[in-house]
């Protein structure tokens, strides 16, 4: 039972981006996940990308309260790793010599669609929060991201008072949103 | 400006920082104005995923500096590119327009030099068929020569001699009769270099222009004569779609190629070869074309430059015609025994291969 509260305290400090915590994941499981992709036709690059998604997968999962992780965080991760990479390699047109570990391995297919779409809305809003340029988006991301006062933004990006830089935002503002809905609209 | 008033207001509503009377008051106007309702439901939806969006760049970042902290730790492993990754970036800033001018230098050398092989190699029937010697990269060689008198005192190239040509060749007889094409010796003299780089002396023994084929014999003192070749040369003709592979030195390494018999005459319909599909690069030329069972079907020696892979080779058979003509006229001929069993029938393709290597050459022609 103590593995068990370990690793619930493990994914309470993912969700809380508590460093240590993903210090430990990391060190735990990143080998054996580099292991496999090496051994699949896969680059030390290949294996961070896909470790570092799987993560995020995990987080995504873990940020929910009523999650309960039925199976080890080893598997877990082990699983959306090797479904990650058997799909990028299918894309790449390359092919797996499929060595498996003999590792367990748990259906993840669900959570790996979540996390698809997931990973999608991420890929808009960093388009368009990019494409805006500055001094939007320093804007934007201090008032939103960073959660900076009106006041404060004013002073770091030169504004002679709030109202001016409130009024510079609402612009910004409105031009996000409208780059991330015509974006997100097409996605749905 | 009312834009403005009406957005805040909405993100006060959204954040829950309204106090009760206006959060009422804000309320009644959602649900008597439905451009406002729809405005909040949409903007909700869109800070909602402003904060997923924030959430997952900072696991990001965290997990990018999770893992460079981890690697310099040594605790996660990468091919160990960071410990030299410092000291090569160095080299590299301080070398890059050494390195940039060198390079081009180089590119401009190499295009000469191509550009001349080009204009002043032999045209052979109209540029359609290519002879596989490497007689066109003679100036390479000569260089790749200079360059191997330094690093390699050895050499077995005399040393006023100039290297015209590679190819490779094969034995037939284990006391060092070497076949190869007659288009690779071009040269007075030719060294032979087994897959280990052994260098061995050899004289030229016999040219038969008409047929493509030359005799070389080993004469070096180091060559340690093999009891028996484990391959046969075959008298008979071979059939189309037999499966077929051959060894020889396009590089400097021997090379393996996998192919096809695809017709039973060569260029315009020549009865002395066999068209093969097999790449073939310049160098193969003089290598033996074996089938499954191992045995010697024809030697590589052109290939049409038009069509991809396209190869011909000259028939075995002509080896037996010229060895029988020459034994006539020419007495060391006559000690030649050709072998005519092959001891690598059923044998694993890779097995057949490391017993094969010992008995194919890479051949250098020069000329003094």
């Amino acid at each position: 039972m103590k593995a068990d509260t370990n690793e619930q305290a493990l994914l309470k400090g993912l969700v809380l981006n508590d460093s240590k915590a993903i210090d430990t994941l990391y060190k735990d499981n990143f080998p054996m996940v580099q292991a496999y992709i090496l051994q699949n036709n896969g680059s030390y690059d290949d294996a961070r990308d896909i470790f570092q998604e799987a993560i995020i997968a995990l987080y995504e999962k873990a940020q929910d309260d009523s999650f309960v992780l039925t199976c080890q965080i080893k598997t877990y991760l082990y699983s959306i790793c090797r479904r990650l990479w058997l799909k990028r390699l299918q894309q790449l047109g390359r092919f797996a010599n499929n060595i498996d570990n003999l590792e367990e391995t748990v259906p993840v297919e669900e959570d790996l669609e979540i996390h698809e779409k997931r990973n999608a809305e991420f890929a808009i809003m960093d388009r368009a929060l990019n494409s805006l340029g500055e001094p939007c988006k320093g804007l934007l991301e201090g008032y939103y991201l960073k959660k900076m006062g009106m006041m404060e933004l004013a002073d770091e990006f030169g504004y002679t008072n709030a109202d001016n830089a409130k009024n510079q935002k609402y612009k910004c503002l409105m031009r996000l949103k409208k780059l991330f809905f015509s974006q997100y609209n097409i996605g749905d | 400006m009312d834009d403005i008033l009406l957005l805040e207001a909405i993100e006060r509503y959204l954040g829950g920082e309204m106090d009760a009377a206006e959060r009422t008051y804000f309320e009644s106007l959602r649900k008597s104005t439905p451009e406002i309702d729809q405005m909040v439901v949409e903007h909700n939806m869109f800070l909602h995923q402003m904060d997923i969006y924030a959430l997952h760049r900072n696991l990001r970042n965290s997990l990018q500096e999770s893992h460079t902290r981890l690697l310099e730790r040594g605790e996660v492993y990468e091919g160990g590119e960071l410990t030299t990754k410092g000291k090569v970036i160095q080299l590299w800033n301080k070398y890059k327009r050494v390195t940039a001018i060198a390079a081009s230098v180089g590119g401009v050398i190499a295009l000469v030099i191509s550009g001349l092989a080009i204009y002043f190699s032999p045209v052979v029937n109209g540029n359609q068929i290519e002879q596989l010697s490497k007689a066109i990269e003679v100036i390479k060689k000569n260089q790749q020569y200079q360059g191997n008198l330094i690093n390699e005192v050895k050499s077995k190239i005399p040393e006023n001699a100039r290297l015209i040509s590679g190819g490779s060749g094969f034995l037939i007889d284990s006391k060092g009769f070497i076949i190869t094409n007659a288009h690779v010796l071009k040269g007075s003299g030719a060294v032979v270099v087994n897959s280990k780089g052994q260098e061995f002396n050899a004289t030229i023994t016999h040219i038969d222009q008409l047929r493509d084929l030359a005799i070389l014999k080993i004469t070096d003192e180091e060559y340690q004569p093999l009891n028996s070749l484990p391959y046969g040369i075959k008298k008979g003709n071979t059939d189309l779609g037999e499966e077929i592979f051959t060894l020889g030195y396009p590089r400097n390494d021997i090379v393996y190629g996998e192919g096809y018999l695809s017709a039973r005459t060569g260029y315009n319909s020549d009865s002395l070869t066999y068209q093969v599909q097999i790449s073939a690069n310049p160098g193969n030329s003089g290598g033996p074309v074996f089938n499954h069972n191992g045995e010697v079907i024809g030697i590589l020696s052109t290939r049409q430059a038009q069509a991809d892979g396209v190869a011909f080779a000259v028939k075995s058979k002509n080896i037996y015609q010229m060895v029988d003509e020459l034994r006539k006229t020419d007495t060391s001929i006559e000690k030649i025994r050709i072998p005519s069993h092959t001891s690598l029938k059923g044998v694993e393709r890779k097995k057949q291969i490391t017993r094969l290597e010992d008995c194919v050459f890479y051949v250098k022609a020069f000329t003094k």
